[in-house]
């Protein structure tokens, strides 16, 4: 069934004349995991951003569906709260704000949407201690403020941390594999492995082929000037890894020609 | 605590309740104005010592000449009504007979804080082990746990009470921090001042339990005027906490306390206040109490530590400079403070960090906050003497600004006459970043959760500095600061 449905999706800057996002087609399967790759500004972000609900983007053509529903109606908490989980490319400091309160409120907000009950503070505890070790994700980080002071790669890994906190259904991993030490790339692959089930979807956007070494992708998508230019199973990325992105570039002139 | 003390301090509370917030207490009131007169009256009522009553005299003759000579305050980032000193009454007194059914007429919002922050019926709760000493108008209604305090020979007791009771104490001490010649409403308060508190710590002593202070404005018209005095003898250690809320009132409420505290050697005062008094129409900012108070505080012996931590969300006007003389070598001086402003809200407010011993250290972390069309304004002194050898002082004056109507201003006054002192001064100004909140968003956070997180966190490093019976409603006062302002 299809968890995630983007049609002709085009995307500007809202109160600008800039446009993005020109016609994105693609459609993620519940239990599939996707990777997005592409070169630096053909929109990859922009389209992680417009799927978890940035209010600085303007969607000027084309739907995306959830579960069916239209997603676009949406705001962002309640994305959240639907279950989509966006692990940031440049993950926000909160000065001040501890990891244990963001996260509680956090979780404590996705879980009262999904209709449970809210989690005791021992029993809070317990899953932030279980999930930070599953993740690598040093525990002394976790009586810090949200990424103030984390290095760029504890940053990554405290993304990958809250998602497994927050067991989202539709899982968006923005360049979480850059910056990070090859433990902790091992690490992140084995905790996505685990969350990967038949009920969730990811979409994993890196530039790297060696990640999906670790998490086999169903398929591979490649992204160019805002729009999905070729898609393909995993040896798509080997190749991309070998010849670069000049001859999908080509490939697609001739098509437009 | 034990359960007798709980329960003699709920039945405190409960009665309090019962009086109502303002109305209904049969008041004696001074008439209006300023006269030797009504200086006298006030301290008859009190049943004052001489000595007492001519401190007084003194006093208002000086604050009298002052005010003919036509004296205002006008240096402040500022903007409101200097008060009508002479249409003020300055005493009323509660009786013992009380009406109960005046709670209608407090506005819903009002009360509905109350309850949020467990004021004054749930007080117990949200600060147990907490010594109550509430002030209701002007003079002090009840004093709590002084069996306790008096095994170890701490003094904590009306001011009055202090007076009659301990004048060779009073005397040594009192306007020898804050002269009566300090600034016009210093001047005032030593005139005109009702009642306050009294904390006296013996030699050694660590206070077995945090002192609380409830002043409560009560009577329209009424300006209230505060008087607390602590002195902490060599090796002692006392932490103090003031919180105050006031009920909606039409005019506007002069207050202007006075607060001294003397630290001898090796001693150590803690002093926090939470202040949320009635700050006006929001829309107009008319009726909000007006908050002018003078607070110091003398490191007297040498290695002592005075700490003041306020948060101030309250009050159409705000001025207040808690500050430190550092006199002793080795003293320590410290201002925490988190101001909040919204509305009309105007708020100037900082420290003076006075460094005269050697080796003397001080700390400065202010933050404040705005919305709407507020103002609020960090003011700041740090002056080094020329004896003062190695002084040292960090300030860090941040301003978060919640809206594109509200101000920020730092004023950052720095003297040194001394080339080994180090002073460091930083200040930011920032807004809540759509990143930020974005961000929030993206983890299930509504607008409002959204925005109490991040101002928390702002504020996060003063209110740690609280004490824990006050951190959690501290938290959630900011939270309430905040509901209003989103958008
Ligand atoms: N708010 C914005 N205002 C103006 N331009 C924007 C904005 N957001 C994105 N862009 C532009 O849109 C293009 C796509 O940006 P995006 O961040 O989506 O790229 P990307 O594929 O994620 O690149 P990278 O691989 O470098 O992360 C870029 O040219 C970028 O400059
Ligand atoms: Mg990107």
């Amino acid at each position: 069934m299809a968890l995630l449905e983007i049609e002709n999706l085009h995307v500007g800057v809202e109160g600008e004349d800039i446009h993005i996002l020109k016609g994105v087609d693609l459609t993620l399967d519940t239990g599939d995991l996707h990777a997005i790759m592409g070169p630096n500004g053909s929109g990859k972000s922009t389209l992680a951003s417009v799927i978890a609900g940035r209010e600085e983007y303007e969607v000027l053509d084309g739907e995306i569906r959830y579960d069916g529903d239209d997603l676009l109606e949406l705001e962002p908490e309640e994305r959240a709260e639907e279950g989509i989980f966006l692990a940031f490319q440049y993950p926000v400091e909160l000065p001040g704000v501890s990891m244990t309160n963001f996260l509680k409120e956090a979780v404590n907000a996705v879980r009262e949407a999904r209709g449970q009950d809210e989690l005791s503070s021992a029993e809070f505890l317990q899953q932030m201690r279980e999930r930070a070790d599953m993740m690598g994700l040093d525990a002394d980080l976790t009586k810090r403020s949200v990424n103030e002071g984390f290095s760029g790669g504890e940053k990554k890994r405290n993304e990958i941390f809250q998602l497994a906190m927050l067991e989202p259904r539709l899982a968006i991993l923005d360049e979480t594999d850059s910056g990070l030490d090859i433990d902790a790339l091992k690490n992140v692959a084995d905790g996505v492995n685990k969350l990967r089930d038949e009920d969730r979807g990811f979409l994993v956007i890196t530039h790297y082929e060696r990640i999906l070494q670790y998490i086999v992708p169903d398929r591979i998508h490649v992204m160019m000037d805002g729009k999905v230019v070729r898609s393909g199973d995993k040896d798509l990325a080997q190749q991309l890894e070998e010849h670069g992105y000049e001859w999908i570039r080509e490939e697609a002139a001739a098509a437009a020609a | 605590m034990s359960t007798s003390e709980t329960e003699y301090l709920k039945g405190k509370a409960s009665e309090d309740y019962k009086h109502g917030f303002y109305t209904d207490i049969e008041t004696e009131k001074a008439p209006k104005g300023l006269t030797e007169d009504v200086v006298r009256y006030i301290s008859h009522r009190k049943d004052e010592p001489e000595w007492l009553l001519n401190w007084r005299l003194k006093a208002f003759r000086h604050v009298r000449d002052r005010i003919d000579s036509g004296e205002t305050i006008d240096w402040a980032h500022l903007d409101y009504e200097a008060p009508k000193f002479d249409e003020i009454s300055y005493f009323s007194a509660p009786k013992d007979k009380a009406s109960y059914d005046s709670l209608d007429d407090v506005p819903d919002e009002i009360l509905e804080t109350f309850e949020r922050l467990g004021i004054p019926l749930e007080e117990q709760k949200a600060l147990t082990g907490v010594a109550v000493d509430a002030v209701m108008d002007s003079v002090s209604v009840a004093t709590t746990f002084k069996e306790k305090l008096k095994e170890k020979g701490v003094i904590f007791k009306s001011f009055g009470e202090a007076a009659r009771d301990h004048p060779e104490i009073v005397r040594e001490y009192m306007g020898t921090v804050v002269p009566y010649t300090d600034n016009l409403y210093a001047a005032l308060n030593s005139a005109v001042f009702s009642d306050g508190s009294f904390v006296y710590v013996p030699e050694g002593v660590t206070c077995p339990m945090e002192l609380s202070t409830y002043f409560r404005i009560n009577e329209a018209g009424t300006g209230q005027f505060e008087r607390t005095l602590i002195v902490a003898e060599p090796g002692a250690y006392v932490s103090y906490l003031e919180g105050c809320t006031a009920p909606m009132r039409k005019e506007n409420q002069l207050h202007a306390a006075v607060v001294e505290l003397i630290a001898h050697e090796d001693a150590e005062i803690k002093y926090s206040t939470i202040q949320n008094w009635y700050p006006g129409d929001p829309d107009t900012g008319e009726g909000g109490v007006y908050n002018l108070v003078t607070k110091r505080g003398l490191c007297k012996g040498d290695n002592s530590k005075i700490s003041w931590t306020q948060l101030e969300t309250g009050s159409a006007v705000t001025q207040k400079y808690p500050s430190v003389i550092l006199a002793g070598d080795d003293s320590v001086g410290e201002f925490y403070s988190v101001a909040f402003t919204k509305g009309h809200q105007q708020a100037d407010t900082g420290t003076k960090m006075q460094h005269i011993g050697k080796n003397t250290k001080s700390t400065i972390i202010s933050k404040g906050i705005s919305a709407d069309v507020a103002d609020n304004s960090y003011r700041g002194q740090v002056k080094v003497s020329k004896n003062a050898d190695n002084a040292r002082n960090f300030s860090q004056c941040d301003s978060m600004l919640l809206g594109p109507d509200c101000g920020a201003h730092t004023y950052p006054y720095i003297e040194s006459n001394n080339p080994t002192a180090q002073i460091e001064h930083e200040a930011t100004t920032s807004k809540v970043g759509d990143d930020q909140m974005f961000y929030c968003h993206q983890r299930g956070l509504g607008e409002e959760e959204a925005l109490k997180l991040i101002v928390n966190g702002f504020c996060q490093e003063v209110l740690q500095e609280l004490p824990m019976e006050f951190a959690v409603e501290a938290k959630e006062l900011l939270d309430i600061e905040l509901e209003g302002s989103v958008g």
